[in-house]
């Protein structure tokens, strides 16, 4: 172990304070004005109230924009685990002509800025198959938002896949298994954690997009990083997006318990 | 061990003998095909011009072997050799590139692992880590819908045979190299296959466990009867646990026989130095030595050392030289004498001499090499 002289160790303990300060504390600022009298943040508040809490939950343009986020978010999801999933096992299990392109292809778009998918894909919707009498809608921005949201199952998947003891497949077919069975019942369960990992992260990452939104919602359609963007430029509704923002910072607790729970169980079981 | 009768002529030069009506029939042969040619064909593996190439690499080379109902057969070679790979084609984990295998009188050439009435104990054991071993030991009797009261009857006498009963409920990542060996034998053995194939089932163990779980295994084999095909790379192993036993060279059989037979008798010079320590004479020094222009093998605890001056009986070859090294290794010595013509004998003697003294012989003493002439044996 490592020791550390006194001097050394309040020093670090001082660096630890100011960068979790500057951290939690404009999220502290959030709960607290979600309670201001004031319609605009300020510090100290000027009064409490339980008012937009009230109004927040009254708002039913905020409603359709949670549950715009949601249908998003869930389907940008499930294509993510499906395709993920998918090519982690094709590009783990398999070799063939291009493989590593294909690597490279699915991890790109994480990596490609948020501006440059948003206008590839308002240019090819609204220019090109809209003319052509395709209407994407909803749907292109779902597609657009899983476009990166695979990377995260994949990466998960893949990583997963490797450490697995390849005998462990074999070990099921050799007992007399089918392939459906083997999948089921020795596969899956292997590489389940970081099947919901990669679920929840592109969960995650799909709801708080806010760039390549901008670009693919359909006229009308906010999700709720576009409606919090919105309403902050209306000075009387900003006090409101401190309300859904303190929502989402105690909702954020649940990946992040469900995931540490996955990792002990997986440490318990290794 | 005593010494056989060896032929005084050439043992047999044609090419190395695959069933156990081999050429020079001993004991050990006898009592194996009388044990199983009472059920003979009800656990026989056949395999007939297997070849295998990875790319371009030859891995089983035109292989043809016929494993007997009921023996304990071992497949012995260097890593690289191809005995793993013929054991994950008789278990159905990689497909022949040409040639056909047959189990108990069946062609499976094509079928699928999950169709042949094999299985198969994996060198890592392959354990599922999230089931416990009641559940890892039951896996193939579940996928085969068996029904619960009878899949527990049958998990609770598996595990009471190899003694395990009381961690049925653990899993696999608590228990010792030694007991998932041991669940990994009762997992396979549940489903009463017939032919079980073992893949270094015990190289991740240490000696004296290894030492003790051979004899487990060899009374397993005993008590269920089937067909045990056994990947190894320890000779020892090899001549300890098997009824017969294929030496692996380069994706070929090099021979087939009882350990004895293979040890004793060794086909080839790949074999003779494979198993065990051989001194291995060419046809140009034996000729010198005996008058047969034909390489001789001659294990090490067959030769004597002496003094140069003593004469050699008349049925016993000799060679003079230098003892350039002496190994203590416990119950024995060896030493390493090498020759004026370039010739190098290691000669084992066993230390029966009182404990407090040292060996009779030393580096650099001059000394006479010897042994009896019929004793070594003629590698084709």
């Amino acid at each position: 172990m490592l020791r550390l002289t006194r001097g050394t160790t309040v020093a670090f303990g001082i660096v630890v304070g100011i960068v979790l300060l500057f951290m939690y504390a404009p999220l502290f600022l959030v709960i607290i004005n979600s309670f201001n009298v004031a319609p605009i943040a300020n510090w100290p508040i000027s009064g409490f109230t339980f008012d937009w809490w009230v109004r927040a939950f009254q708002n039913e343009a905020l409603w359709a924009a949670v549950q715009n986020s949601v249908i998003v978010a869930t389907g940008a999801m499930i294509i993510a685990l499906v395709l993920g999933t998918l090519a982690a096992f094709a590009l783990q299990r398999f070799e063939f002509f291009g493989k590593h392109t294909v690597n490279l292809l699915i991890v790109l778009p994480i990596a490609l800025p948020g501006v440059v998918t948003g206008v590839a894909f308002s240019n090819s919707f609204n220019n090109v198959l809209e003319p052509a009498g395709i209407q994407v809608g909803y749907f292109g921005m779902i597609i657009a938002h899983a476009t990166f949201c695979i990377v995260m199952v994949f990466n998960n998947v893949f990583a997963r896949l490797r450490r697995m003891n390849p005998s462990m497949q074999e070990a099921s077919m050799d007992l007399g298994a089918s392939l459906w069975q083997t999948f089921r019942l020795v596969t899956f369960p292997q590489f389940r954690t970081a099947f919901v990992a990669g679920g929840l992260l592109a969960f995650a990452l799909s709801f708080d997009e806010i760039v390549v939104t901008i670009f693919t919602a359909p006229a009308g359609v906010d999700t709720l990083p576009l409606w919090m963007f919105n309403q902050m430029a209306r000075p009387n509704e900003a006090t409101q997006v401190n309300v859904i923002a303190t929502v989402l910072i105690l909702l954020s607790f649940i990946p992040v318990y469900i995931s540490q729970r996955l990792t002990r169980a997986e440490e318990e079981e290794r | 061990m005593s010494a056989p009768t060896a032929p005084t002529e050439p043992v047999p030069t044609e090419p190395a003998p695959t069933d156990s009506g081999s050429a020079t029939p001993s004991r050990d042969t006898a009592a194996d095909t009388a044990a199983s040619s009472s059920e003979r064909g009800q656990g026989g593996v056949e395999l007939h011009a297997v070849t295998k190439r990875f790319g371009e690499t030859v891995a089983v080379d035109d292989l043809t072997l016929s494993v007997e109902s009921g023996e304990f057969f071992s497949m012995l070679g260097p890593s690289g050799s191809g005995k793993t790979t013929v054991l994950r084609l008789i278990a159905g984990f990689e497909e022949v590139t040409s040639g056909s295998i047959e189990i108990a009188g069946t062609d499976v050439t094509r079928a699928a692992p999950f169709d042949r009435t094999v299985n198969t104990v994996f060198q890592d054991y392959a354990l599922f880590p999230h089931m416990t071993i009641a559940d890892n030991v039951a896996y193939g009797l579940r996928v085969r819908k068996v029904s619960k009261a009878e899949q527990k009857e049958r998990v609770a006498a598996a595990l009471e045979q190899v003694r395990l009963s009381h961690v049925a409920d653990r899993l696999p990542h608590q228990l010792s190299g030694g007991q998932r060996q041991r669940i990994a034998l009762a997992r396979a053995l549940i489903l009463q296959p017939r032919v079980l194939l073992l893949d270094e089932p015990l190289g991740a163990l240490d000696k004296q466990l290894r030492e003790q779980m051979q004899i487990e295994l060899k009374q397993i084999q005993r008590e269920v009867g089937i067909t045990f095909i056994f990947v190894t790379h320890d000779q020892e192993e090899a001549l300890t646990l098997s009824d017969r036993i294929a030496v692996f060279n380069n994706g070929r059989v090099e021979q087939v026989g009882t350990p004895r037979e293979v040890y004793e008798y060794p086909q080839t010079g790949f074999v003779a130095g494979f198993l065990g320590i051989s001194n291995l004479i060419d046809a140009g020094h034996a000729e010198r030595l005996t008058g047969v222009a034909k390489a001789i093998s001659v294990r090490p605890e067959r030769v004597r050392l002496m003094d140069a001056r003593t004469e050699p009986a008349t049925h016993e070859t000799c060679v003079d030289g230098t003892i350039v090294e002496t190994v203590y290794t416990g119950p024995t010595t060896r030493y390493i004498v090498d020759t004026v013509d370039g010739l190098r004998v290691i000669a084992e003697r066993h230390n029966d001499h009182a404990p407090s003294d040292t060996a009779p012989y030393h580096r650099g003493d001059a000394v006479r090499a010897v042994w009896v002439t019929e004793h070594a044996a003629v590698v084709p």
